[in-house]
């Protein structure tokens, strides 16, 4: 069996087991699976309004994996996307309501705003990391509650007074399309879903056909062999960091300036960075991959929250399959054996 | 005759080698015996042999006069066999007492007892003239430190014969003085020693007697007093006749590469490149002979800007270079065929296209405005591929999924199809099959004969003394002397190693 096709049929696989072990789950607490799964579907897919949430949700999750699979393909492990997205959040959100421009200048200029503060985010473990080896993880994971308590500073005391959130920004930076929301019922579908699919052919791109591209990975495969081909080692990993935070910031202003249009103090994280990570592993790190991944996990987030109305099951149980279907990625060398086995009894 | 350990007609086989054939090594007690060897002369096998780490097909080995045998390294330890290894087994963070006791604890009550066990330390260093702080962090001591903490740990297993494991290569000559002391005062309370080392000083200054091996088969053993270094150098690299590689007078012309003076810090801070001078000219093979360790890493690693050098010039072409970054001296002409293939000279998990255009990918044709041109990388890696022999099903193949062989052939490829005005070339036949070997000899002579300067750093004698015009030999970061390589010997190449130079009329010190 080819290694491509080995490459698909993972995944593929462990999502099945997560939802087969999810429905045992089901069955075992005494649930309606079929139930479920069907308010599940129709949570989904189910009408318009529903199908415009999904891609909704889509959006930031496509952003998010590509900024794990980023810096992953170039030897970087990025956990810090929650704390990108954040910063990425804020800035956006402080463009768009600090100004009054043309919208041909104010929306770019907030989403160029949130990319700019997540490479900065990203630059400093980036940098920590070229320059003294801390590892990345480590301040990736300090980083992330960092931009918390930083961002709901900011929004308390300079961009409200001791408010909860921001006002709203301005619509000449707004995401928001009328277009999008009459086609789905009035659901919050903004244009950002375009600005995740350009970031997908522009992943695709420096990775694959840019001499940039090839001195990142190989600076993630080998830092000796590419000191000795005369590559700067340093500038790569800081690069490397700084290109997947600002996927991550873009991330955010898909929340600031698109679902939402304001930034509000939060009390925890928002999740999405860190379901980034699961989504690059389910996409193995291409960036087709990711599209998928981020449709698949989208999808069952928005669905879930139709469970407990139509089937009366705890929406909970979508996160124990995510978090299933995760741990068979993770455990994908148990399905590559279970391949190998089957591949071998077919040849019989 | 009252010997300690007997190993007789130990024979060992891997897959495809003889490592051992027919050796033999009788240890005296109250002895140091030195086995003596080339690099992959086999020592270290024999050595695995005696502590349990491998079976041997034939032989048998006696301890004290009875017959043993050792199937694992515990049994070694309980019949007092201690190894003192070139790479320390030693975990940084624990203290040295902790090091020393680690799985012989000395416990009450489930708890260990560290005043006990740093008191049975300190009285075992104190024996011997070991001094070592018994508290210290094994992170925070020095090399040689470390090295007699290596010792303890053998000692307090209770060990009578011990075996050292290339022990000086570490060391500072400071060092290895103390040591010397340390196995001389072992020997007075009635130890013995067994020494692997290629370094034919120490074995005179401190051995009794002497084993050589050569490339598996056992030699023979010869008193210390009655030999010299010459004989010992022509017993370990042989005087039969090797096959020389055909090649035609050298003609050089230009200077290309010019070392003036020129001093290299290793990783550790050590000066390990000492005011050397070295010359290389169009169209000749230079080959730098020298036992590892000697500054011939740190040399090359100057010369193509991937080390920092201190002080002194290196000038390609006459063009100063030894402050350029690696991507510059590249660039001005110097293709380098690293040591360490997997390390340096690719990236395994890129395709050998990939790694073909490895320093190259930035400039026409195989990018434009920053972007690659896929098409002309693999054309160009299909061409090389054809012309260096490379066997792989094709140019889209992973390196990782090469033999050593065909990694290294498209390593050379690489680096000769830049046309480099200097070629180094180091170790560039290591682990490789006789095929091979040829085949990369070939291409250097080509070079050689196309005008270029080549720059030849091996292990090998035989390498050395084939494909070069010139031998430079270096010792302890410097050249000591430039021989003829038809006016030589392996004997004397082997004493000029070893840093002796008396002998030698011409040699430059």
């Amino acid at each position: 069996m080819s290694s491509r096709l080995q490459n698909i049929l993972v995944p593929v696989i462990a999502v099945l087991l997560g939802v087969l072990v999810g429905t045992i789950i089901m069955i075992i607490t005494g649930y309606d699976a079929v139930a479920g799964f069907i308010a599940l579907w129709q949570g989904a897919f189910g009408d318009s309004y529903f199908f415009g949430e999904t891609i909704r949700q889509i959006t930031p999750y496509i952003l998010a994996g590509l900024a794990v699979a980023f810096a992953f393909r170039t030897g970087l492990f990025n956990i810090g996307v929650e704390g990108q997205l954040i910063v990425g959040w804020l800035a956006a959100v402080w463009v768009g309501v600090a100004f009054e421009l043309p919208k041909i200048i104010h929306l770019p200029l907030a989403v160029l705003a949130a990319a700019a503060a997540g490479a900065l985010w990203a630059f400093i473990p980036g940098f920590l990391k070229a320059k003294y080896r801390v590892h990345e993880v480590i301040v990736t994971i300090m980083l992330n509650y960092t931009a918390l308590h930083i961002t709901n500073y900011i929004i308390r005391t300079v961009l409200s007074e001791k408010s909860d959130r921001t006002e709203s920004i301005a619509e000449s930076a707004s995401l928001r399309s009328p277009f999008f929301e009459s086609l789905t019922d009035y659901s919050r579908m903004h244009w950002g879903i375009l600005i995740a699919i350009i970031c997908v052919i522009i992943m695709w791109f420096i990775l694959e056909k840019t001499t940039r591209g090839f001195e990142l990975k190989a600076v993630g495969f080998n830092q000796h062999a590419s000191d000795y081909a005369g590559m700067n080692v340093k500038r790569n990993i800081i690069l490397s960091m700084v290109i997947s935070g600002a996927f991550a910031g873009l991330a955010g202003a898909m929340e600031g300036l698109g679902t939402f249009g304001y930034a509000a103090v939060k009390g925890g994280f928002t999740g999405v960075g860190f379901d980034g990570i699961a989504v690059a592993l389910l996409g193995a790190n291409s960036p087709i991959g990711i599209v998928l991944a981020a449709i698949l996990f989208g999808s069952l987030k928005v669905g879930a929250l139709n469970m407990p109305l139509q089937a009366g099951v705890p929406n909970e149980l979508v996160d124990i399959i995510i978090a299933l279907i995760v741990f068979f990625v993770a455990a994908s060398y148990m399905i590559r054996l279970i391949i190998k086995r089957f591949g071998k009894k077919g040849e019989k | 005759m009252d010997y300690v350990i007997e190993m007789l007609n130990i024979r060992k086989e891997f897959p495809g080698i003889v490592a051992n054939n027919n050796i033999t090594l009788q240890l005296k007690k109250g002895e140091i015996h030195a086995l003596l060897g080339e690099n992959g002369a086999g020592k270290s096998t024999l050595m695995n042999v005696l502590f349990g780490l491998y079976q041997p097909e034939k032989g048998e080995i006696k301890v004290n006069g009875k017959k043993v045998n050792i199937t694992n390294p515990n049994i070694a330890n309980d019949l007092g066999i201690g190894m003192v290894h070139q790479h320390f087994m030693l975990i940084d963070k624990f203290t040295v007492t902790e090091n020393i006791i680690l799985g012989k604890e000395i416990t009450s009550r489930g708890k260990i007892d560290m005043k006990k066990a740093e008191s049975e330390v300190r009285e075992i260093s104190q024996r011997y003239g070991l001094a070592v702080d018994p508290q210290a962090k094994v992170a925070d001591i020095s090399v040689g430190m470390q090295q007699r903490v290596e010792i303890l740990k053998t000692l307090y297993r209770g060990a009578e014969i011990l075996i050292f494991d290339e022990p000086t290569a570490v060391l500072t000559p400071q060092e290895i003085n103390e040591l010397i002391q340390i196995m001389k005062t072992l020997i007075k309370e009635g130890k013995s020693i067994i020494l692997i080392t290629h370094k034919l000083k120490e074995i005179m200054e401190v051995c009794d007697r002497v084993t050589v091996i050569r490339k598996g088969e056992g030699i023979g053993t010869v008193d210390v007093k009655d030999t010299n270094p010459n004989e010992l150098a022509s017993l370990m690299v042989g005087r039969e006749i090797t096959f020389k590689t055909e090649k035609s007078e050298a003609e050089p012309k230009e200077n290309v590469l010019e070392i003036n003076q020129l001093t290299v810090k290793d990783s550790r801070g050590i000066q390990a490149v000492n005011q050397l001078d070295l010359t290389i000219r169009q169209g000749e093979i230079v080959g730098i002979a020298g036992v590892d360790g000697n500054g011939q890493s740190e040399l090359i690693e100057a010369i193509t800007g991937l080390r920092k050098t201190d002080s002194g010039s290196i000038k390609l072409n006459g063009k100063e270079i030894s402050h350029l970054p690696s991507r510059k001296v590249t660039e001005s002409g110097v293709g380098h065929i690293p040591q360490d293939r997997h390390k340096h000279g690719l990236v395994l998990d890129f395709t050998i296209g990939e790694n073909i255009v490895l320093q190259t990918y930035y400039q026409k044709p195989y990018s434009k405005f920053g972007v690659m041109n896929n098409k002309e990388i693999y054309v160009k890696a299909n061409s090389l591929i054809n012309e260096f022999d490379v066997r792989t099903p094709d140019e889209f193949t992973l390196a990782r999924s090469l033999s050593g062989g065909n990694q290294q052939k498209a390593i050379i490829g690489r680096e000769v199809d830049r046309n480099p005005d200097l070629l180094i070339a180091a170790q560039p036949t290591r682990g490789l099959d006789v095929g091979a070997i040829e085949f990369i000899h070939r291409r250097l002579i080509d070079q050689r004969d196309q005008g270029k300067a080549v720059l030849l750093l091996s292990f090998e004698l035989d390498e050395i003394m084939n494909v070069s015009d010139r031998i430079a030999v270096i010792y302890e970061g410097k050249i000591i002397a430039i021989v003829n390589p038809k006016e030589t010997t392996e004997q004397e190449l082997g004493l000029l190693m070893a840093g002796s130079t008396e002998k030698k009329a011409g040699g430059v010190n």
